[in-house]
């Protein structure tokens, strides 16, 4: 295939557009790619989601094309924006915060190569809507230093955390009540 | 347009500081990502959903004072002209998808222009903070701040395993990109970067240039930025990356030091050089503008030249980008006109500071 801008080169680079659902395919060369990108300084939009939609198809276990077990995830799509499995695989973009629930099953391998092996958020929490999972949080981490304190066998400052874990309890439960 | 005029216009405020370690750090960049909770993200939503987000973003904080940030000012992209729109690219305030792609995009400015809330990017929100220098923890404070603020009135799309949900997966979890522009020319003249920059990439930061193409980086400005957002909390990642950046600072000291003891009249020769270019080229293309830019604002750095501030280099590298010198001429110039009107800038620039 030769490139669309100069029909001269072959087009080594291919890539979909999606703006509000319209797709516009992309098969130019190299040379015609630096100098489209040139207009703007630093306009990295081909090459990230390029990378990583390459990424997604390059994994028969994701793309599914090499395995004819996973032929369910052609139906598998998201109901609020209508995404499929399948163009997620492709352009590699989530389109609503559903998606992320609806392909949750697929995500941990996807995610993993991309943070390093990471799969959980370990940051901020929302201070608002947010503010009973920073209470879980906080739960969590004291009866995990408890068990440590009381594998240390500290236990007086096992028995504080043990103290600290229950006034937070109470005052949970008074919340809930009212 | 004066010159000096042209000049205040084009450089925003905040770029006038000198922050710490500014021989080195040119600037400091925190971006968050964050979407709103019940629209499709901007890519794949209607009209009414796009016009909804900046909406309820304006009414809850637009056209509003936010602590030390002052006023901010919201701009929709489809009431600026291409030229303009670009220009706001060049200064770093939007990004090429903001200006090119997004069909109803906006942005919030503050006044100094340290801070740009982008609208309907790839993202409902991009919150951004710049400050001059190496001022990472400084730049991760207020834009956590800006994030709380915005969170009084909108409801954000978070998810408890997951964190702050994004468009795209490289973005998930903190939604954070730290990143710093550094001014590294001694160790490209000393040949290191191309061993530093696998060894960086290999600590999982993504090291690039601003200006120019690929690998090559012009004017030897490099930004260096997270790229793992996931399973590490903010502070971890602003860490990670001023550690690096606490290591590249010493090695391009240690560098200028080398090349100042022994290629002392070598340095200075292509140092001189370069400044004489810079004043009395009459034709100049970027990548030698760069070039000779870079040099000189090591002189300055390095006490060789005087009497030149030191703010030259980010401001020139900014002034002769295609956008910057068809708005000075207030005219679209061809690559040849463009490559003139650049000489004749900075010669007017290098003559300002002589006066
Ligand atoms: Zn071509
Ligand atoms: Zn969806």
């Amino acid at each position: 295939m030769f490139c669309q801008e100069c029909h001269e080169r072959p087009a080594t680079l291919h890539f979909t557009k999606i703006v509000n659902g319209q797709k516009t395919e992309f098969h130019i060369c190299e040379h015609c790619a630096k100098e489209k990108g040139e207009f703007l300084p630093g306009s990295n939009t081909f090459s990230i989601h390029q990378l990583l939609s390459g990424l997604l198809y390059g994994d028969p276990a994701i793309s599914g094309t090499a395995s004819p077990g996973l032929s369910q995830q052609s139906v598998l799509a998201c109901p609020k924006c209508g995404m499929t499995y399948q163009q997620f695989a492709k352009i590699g973009r989530f389109g609503c915060r559903h998606c992320y629930e609806v392909f949750d099953s697929r995500l941990d391998p996807i995610l993993k190569r991309v943070h390093g092996g990471n799969t959980k958020h370990e940051g901020k929490i929302p201070k608002r809507i947010g503010s009973g999972l920073q209470e879980k949080r906080e739960l969590e981490n004291l009866k995990k230093s408890m068990q440590q304190y009381i594998l240390n066998e500290e236990f007086e400052k096992a028995a504080e955390t043990r103290d600290k874990i229950r006034l937070l309890e109470k005052q949970k439960h008074q919340e809930k009540g009212e | 347009m004066s010159l000096e005029h042209f000049i205040s216009e084009a450089i925003s405020p905040w770029m006038k500081e000198e922050g710490p370690d500014s021989d080195i750090v040119l600037s400091s960049r925190i971006r968050l990502a964050r979407n709103l909770e019940n629209y499709n993200f901007p890519d794949f939503a209607s009209k009414e959903e796009s016009e909804t987000v900046i909406r309820k973003v304006h009414e809850a904080n637009g056209d509003q004072e936010y602590g030390n940030c002052g006023k901010f000012e919201i701009l929709s992209l489809d009431q600026l002209k291409p030229l303009a729109k670009r220009v706001l690219v060049e200064k770093h305030l939007i990004s090429p998808h903001l200006a090119e792609q997004s069909k109803y995009g906006a942005v919030m400015l503050n006044e100094d222009e340290s801070v740009s809330i982008m609208i309907n990017e790839e993202d409902h929100l991009r919150i951004q903070c710049l400050f001059a220098g190496f001022q990472l923890k400084e730049a991760l404070k207020l834009a956590g701040e800006l994030d709380d603020w915005l969170e009084e009135k909108v409801d954000y799309a978070f998810d408890e395993e997951r964190g702050y949900l994004t468009s795209c997966p490289t973005n998930v979890g903190t939604g954070l990109r730290a990143s710093v522009m550094m001014h590294l020319p001694a160790l490209v003249i000393t040949k290191q970067m191309s061993r530093i920059i696998p060894a960086i990439n290999q600590l999982g930061l993504v090291v690039r240039g601003i200006y120019g193409e690929g690998t090559e980086a012009q004017g030897n400005v490099f930004q260096i930025s997270n790229q793992i957002t996931l399973g590490k909390s903010e502070e971890d990642i602003v860490e990670d990356l001023r550690g690096v950046v606490l290591q590249l600072i010493q090695q391009e000291r240690a560098a200028r030091n080398n090349l100042q003891q022994g290629l002392k009249i070598q340095l200075e020769d292509r140092i001189f050089r370069s400044y004489g270019v810079l004043a009395n080229s009459r034709i100049i293309q970027s990548k030698e503008a760069a070039q000779c830019l870079s040099d000189v604002r090591l002189g300055i750095d390095l006490g060789v030249i005087q009497g030149i501030s030191r703010s030259i280099l980010n401001e020139l590298m900014i002034l002769t980008q295609p956008g910057f010198l068809q708005q000075y001429a207030n005219e679209m110039l061809g690559p040849d006109e463009r490559d003139i009107l650049r000489a004749t800038l900075i010669r007017e620039r290098v003559e300002l500071e002589e006066a």
